[in-house]
């Protein structure tokens, strides 16, 4: 029956029915960007700002008609779905108890067929994916324009953007996907542009175990998925999402099946949305470009699990009982709840910015998965669409950050101190994005995180509304100490402008562009500064053209009156993730304030601090604003369960209202304690007290859970495994190899020796000698004697009468 | 004279020139001395000359004596002499393989003389035949063996004019 | 008179030129020998020219004797050729043929 529906109408609208070329458009940017991107004027960025403009264009095309698609199917008119001939039931909506069912549009095209089992590639949108592309492609178009400034310069930039866009195509093909298989190819695509891009500045090594420890957590987890998908095939016999919906829903599935493929999907899952415990590959992945981490590792790519779920929930909702009388615990809430606490406390021993960044999205990933588990399904689909915003905007802020105030650090506590009054809007941005992360109410994160905790309420999971509160109070807690030490106190390291540290190896221009030794002194973004920069050399002529701005010293230990980033830039030592570019600005390069960033840094952080603003609300429940609800949760008992949806009171949300607050005043007092000068005693507690102290190194060491996994984990199985190949390669292998070319000579020097030389040779010179022994012996018959000649004559001729008279006789 | 008396008178005759024949021609081929066995030919051929003169060939006989022996021999013996053949016995005028010859000899004279008497046994000669008229042999020459009459006198031709070629001094 | 008493005579005399041919050392016995044999055909020519009344024995015998002339004429013609060149008229020596 479900076939019915997956051929949908041809009537759904242009942008609906080609939302196919949402993927393709940045698959094929991917490709021209990869093969003539040098050659371009702005060295392929062009093409990948074009082809997410192009997206953009289009998803906003399928968002309004899908829109629109909706509100006629509640409105009843089915006109827009009537196909022509087929069946009746080819209409955009589905008439069921709950309402209206707005379908899909899906199409698929069959490329491999192999005994009757069809591997397909297609389409499949719905709410769902509309709000997804829309956000994907937003989202990717920002970062990319961001990333102009950025990474300006850098020794990859071509394939930066190659790699931006292709993950771009691999998050819209799976975010289309029609089914498991194409869902997988999108998935795997966003791994590996995930190595890809972590990996960005390879050269050093600490990136590329970065990269390598981001694609094998994830890939760890996508055996799960692989395991999920067939058992999902082998229990109902096909791949489409639609279908699969279908036979989860209609008790056509054994329960226990469910629940091994649900178990076996979300272990995948875990993997990619960082989930415990296989969380600890997100915070290395900030070895990446800033860009990176906004675009893959905060809004985008690390909610494909999220996704996941939240597109195959009725696999997981009938599968782990989500919503079933008496349940209390579940497989998923349960794992999201333990990562949202562990990744806070995390948070708190961070010195760098972006891994509390990068704690934070874990944590709110955590959030999000609670809130499928508890049969939250709106508000935690609702989350991923405003965490996106506002996370994307944090780190875009971290980014301009070290771009502008702190010379390519990321150390809170060594480089960054008092810079709001330098970079006010980054700031402003900053402060608004955190409020939303908190929860504060009217900023969209409380209408969709305090949907979650709500929810967790209603539905009886009482322990994750307690965990939900105390994720909230420590959110806010460890985002002020994050805001005080980046934006408030006294300016530290690099922010006050001071550029003594060791010598950095890897530069944060590229020593090794190509143009580095142009002679021309213009452009503060002069790779040639660079270069004498990088090789600590004195560069004599810049200093005196730029004495007005600031000297240009080398190595030497300047304090600068100006708080411009008008200095030399020689700093080493800390963690630098992010190598983008020189950036020591002029002051004319700040966008509205002069010492903040320039404006293509400054704008796309500005527009999405905006949208974490009023994202909310699309579904503000406290003014009864349902839109996001209506557009993009599916209602059906037979493609989708039903859910219980919690009314929205004011009393409800009292709790995590205070909790957020009262995290606010603690986190500020304990800041102001420990980061002040001024004696306190909270300062050195850790040191003090034994029993914090080893809290402490607990948590700064991660709870062991990396030295559990490399050393113990992966140590013990691949140590033997590495050795007994090792055995193998030397005693085995080889020894047949030797074996093999030893008895290779051999076996020709005997063959030279017997046949070749005796046999064939010998044939050869057999036969000679013979003709010229049969010559020889024959020779002396003619030889030049008459007399010998007249014998011959005649001896012949008598035996020739002999025997001619003895014939007759 | 009855016939059969010249019967017996011409066996008598052929039986003593044959011998002679024999004796000669094997002086021929086994006499040491170059002249000897010039003059042994010599008599060889007034043997055959004889011969023919019994077997109703006169003509023959007499132009056998003037070319063969006025002509043949004396070119012979001016050749033995030109040649300078040492006069007198020689040590060994025969080559080395000469023992080939007699079996083959032999087995030819067996061969031969099997096949002559196994095929010609018993056949006799026509008794009173006329011996052969000088006209009746011109008849024959120039008229059905006028050309290779003519082949004849070109090869003498040739041969006297090769003779003189090939052995002139300049 | 029997035919085959020609006849025999003629192939005695015929073997006898054969054994002189293979077995004399000097040119000219050879030739001699060659002589030999050629009567000897006479012979048997005339023998059978009698017996069979036929008168072409007699043609072909004398054309024969011409014949011999003739070629004891350039066979010692070159008989004398040879000793001139080689001071030698030994069969033995004579084997630059040899091949």
């Amino acid at each position: 029956m479900f076939q019915l529906f997956s051929a949908d109408t041809g009537h759904a609208g242009w942008f609906l029915e080609h939302a196919w070329l949402i993927p393709v458009v940045p698959g094929v940017a991917f490709w021209v960007i990869i093969l003539f991107g040098k050659r371009l004027p702005m060295k392929g960025s062009e093409v990948g700002l074009l082809s997410m403009a192009t997206s953009l264009v289009l998803a906003a095309g399928t968002a309004y008609q899908w829109i629109q698609r909706v509100d006629d199917a509640s409105s009843g008119e089915s006109g827009r779905g009537v196909a022509h001939g087929a069946s009746t039931l080819l209409h955009s909506a589905l008439e069921t108890e709950h309402g209206v069912y707005t379908q899909p549009v899906i199409k698929s095209w069959t490329w491999w067929q192999s005994g009757g089992l069809k591997f397909s590639i297609g389409q499949h949108v719905d709410g769902l994916s509309v709000m997804l592309l829309l956000l994907v492609a937003f989202i990717s178009l920002l970062v990319q324009i961001y990333s102009l400034e950025y990474v300006r310069g850098d020794r990859r930039y071509t394939h930066f953007f190659a790699a931006l866009t292709l993950f771009s195509a691999g998050m819209l093909v799976m975010v289309v996907a029609e089914n498991m298989v194409q869902l997988i190819l999108g998935w795997e695509i966003m791994g590996l542009c995930s190595f890809m891009l972590i990996g960005h500045w390879w050269e050093e090594e600490a990136n590329s175990r970065a990269a390598l420890k981001a694609f094998f957590t994830v890939r760890v987890g996508d055996v799960g998925l692989l395991v999920g998908t067939a058992i999902l095939f082998g229990a109902m016999g096909t791949f489409s999402i639609q279908g699969i919906s279908l036979k989860a829903l209609d008790g056509s599935t054994s329960h226990t099946v469910l629940l091994m493929a649900s178990i076996a999907l979300f272990i995948a899952c875990i993997g990619k949305s960082g989930q415990f415990p296989l969380h600890t590959w997100l915070p290395d992945a900030m070895a990446g470009p800033t860009p990176v981490s906004s675009l893959l590792h905060s809004s985008t790519m690390v909610v494909g699990g999220v996704f996941l779920v939240a597109r195959l929930y009725p696999v997981f909702h009938t599968g782990f009982d989500i919503n079933a009388a008496g349940q209390h615990f579940n497989f998923i809430s349960v794992i999201g709840g333990i990562t949202i606490v562990i990744a806070a406390l995390l948070a708190f021993v961070q010195n760098d910015i972006k891994k509390v960044l990068a704690y934070s999205t874990v944590s709110q990933l955590g959030y999000m998965m609670m809130g499928l588990g508890v049969g939250a399904w709106v508000p935690a689909v609702f989350h991923i669409f405003t965490h996106a915003f506002f996370k994307c905007c944090l780190f875009l802020c971290a980014g301009s950050v070290s771009h502008t105030g702190s010379h390519h650090s990321f150390d809170m506590k060594k480089d960054m101190g008092g810079l709001f009054k330098k970079m006010p809007v980054t700031g402003v941005c900053w402060i608004v994005s955190t409020l939303a992360l908190c929860g504060v109410p009217f900023v969209s994160g409380f209408f969709s995180k305090d949907e979650i905790i709500d929810n967790a309420h209603n539905n009886h999971y009482a322990v994750f509304w307690i965990i939900g509160l105390g994720g909230a109070f420590l959110t806010t807690a460890y985002m002020t100490r994050a805001t005080y030490l980046t934006f408030f106190g006294t300016p530290r390291g690099a922010a006050a402008g001071e550029h003594a540290h060791v010598a950095h190896s890897g530069t944060e221009d590229d020593p090794l562009d190509a143009d580095a030794l142009s002679p021309e002194p213009a452009d503060v973004h002069d790779p040639a500064f660079a270069m004498a920069r990088a090789l600590d050399i004195e560069a004599p002529d810049y200093a005196v053209a730029r004495a007005p701005a600031g000297s240009h010293g080398t190595v030497a230990l300047l304090r600068e009156e100006e708080l411009v980033a008008a200095a030399a830039h020689d700093h080493g030592g800390h963690a630098h993730d992010d190598h983008a570019h020189d950036d020591h600005h002029a002051p004319a390069h700040g966008f509205i304030v002069k010492t903040d960033s320039p404006a293509l840094l400054t704008v796309p952080i500005m527009i999405l601090a905006f949208l974490a603003v009023i994202s909310g609300y699309l579904n503000a429940a406290p003014f009864k604003i349902e839109k996001f609800n209506e557009w993009v949760a599916p209602v059906s008992g037979v493609f989708f369960p039903e859910l219980a949806h919690a009314t929205f009171k004011w009393v409800n949300a009292l709790p995590s209202v205070l909790l957020v607050a009262a995290g606010f005043a603690v986190s500020l007092f304990v800041c102001k304690a420990i980061y002040n000068e001024a004696p306190s005693a909270l300062k050195g507690l850790t040191r003090r007290s034994r029993i914090l102290g080893a809290l402490h190194a607990f948590l700064v060491n991660k709870y062991y859970l990396d030295f559990l996994y490399e050393n113990v984990i992966v140590h013990a199985i691949a140590h033997p495994i590495a050795q007994g190949a090792y055995w193998i390669n030397q005693n085995v292998i080889d020894k047949i190899v030797n074996e093999v070319g030893i008895n290779g000579r051999k076996s020709g020097q005997w063959v030279y020796r017997n046949v070749d030389q005796r046999v064939v040779d010998g044939a050869v010179n057999g036969s000679g000698t013979v003709a010229r022994e049969t010559g020889g012996a024959l020779r002396p018959v003619q030889s030049g004697k008459i007399n010998q000649y007249g014998a011959l004559l005649f001896g012949a001729a008598a035996i020739g009468a002999l025997v001619l008279v003895i014939v007759n006789t | 004279m009855v016939a059969s008396d010249i019967q017996v008178a011409q066996n008598i005759g052929f039986g003593i020139i044959a011998v002679t024949m024999i004796v000669a021609a094997i002086g021929v081929v086994t006499n040491r001395n170059v002249v000897h066995a010039a003059l042994s030919l010599v008599v060889v051929m007034a043997g055959a000359a004889a011969q023919y003169i019994l077997l109703a060939a006169e003509f023959v006989a007499v132009t056998q004596v003037l070319v063969y022996i006025g002509a043949v021999m004396v070119l012979f013996l001016f050749g033995v002499m030109l040649t300078r053949a040492r006069l007198g016995r020689e040590a060994d005028l025969n080559n080395k393989n000469f023992v080939i010859g007699i079996p083959v000899a032999l087995i030819m004279l067996g061969v031969m003389g099997w096949a002559l008497i196994d095929g010609f046994h018993g056949q006799k000669m026509p008794t009173n035949a006329a011996p052969v008229t000088t006209k009746a042999l011109s008849d024959a020459i120039f008229a059905p063996y006028l050309v290779p009459f003519w082949a004849l006198s070109f090869l003498l031709l040739i041969a006297v004019v090769g003779a003189i070629v090939l052995a002139r001094k300049d | 008179m029997l035919l085959n008493q020609f006849l025999l005579l003629g192939a005695v005399l015929f073997c006898t030129g054969v054994y002189g041919v293979i077995a004399r050392k000097n040119a000219v016995m050879v030739l001699m020998s060659i002589e030999l044999i050629l009567n000897s055909v006479n012979i048997n020519l005339l023998a059978f020219s009698l017996f069979n009344q036929n008168i072409d024995g007699n043609v072909f015998a004398l054309f024969i004797i011409a014949v011999a002339a003739a070629e004891v004429g350039v066979g010692l013609a070159l008989v004398l050729l040879v000793y001139r060149n080689r001071r030698s008229i030994a069969l033995d020596e004579l084997s630059e043929m040899k091949g």
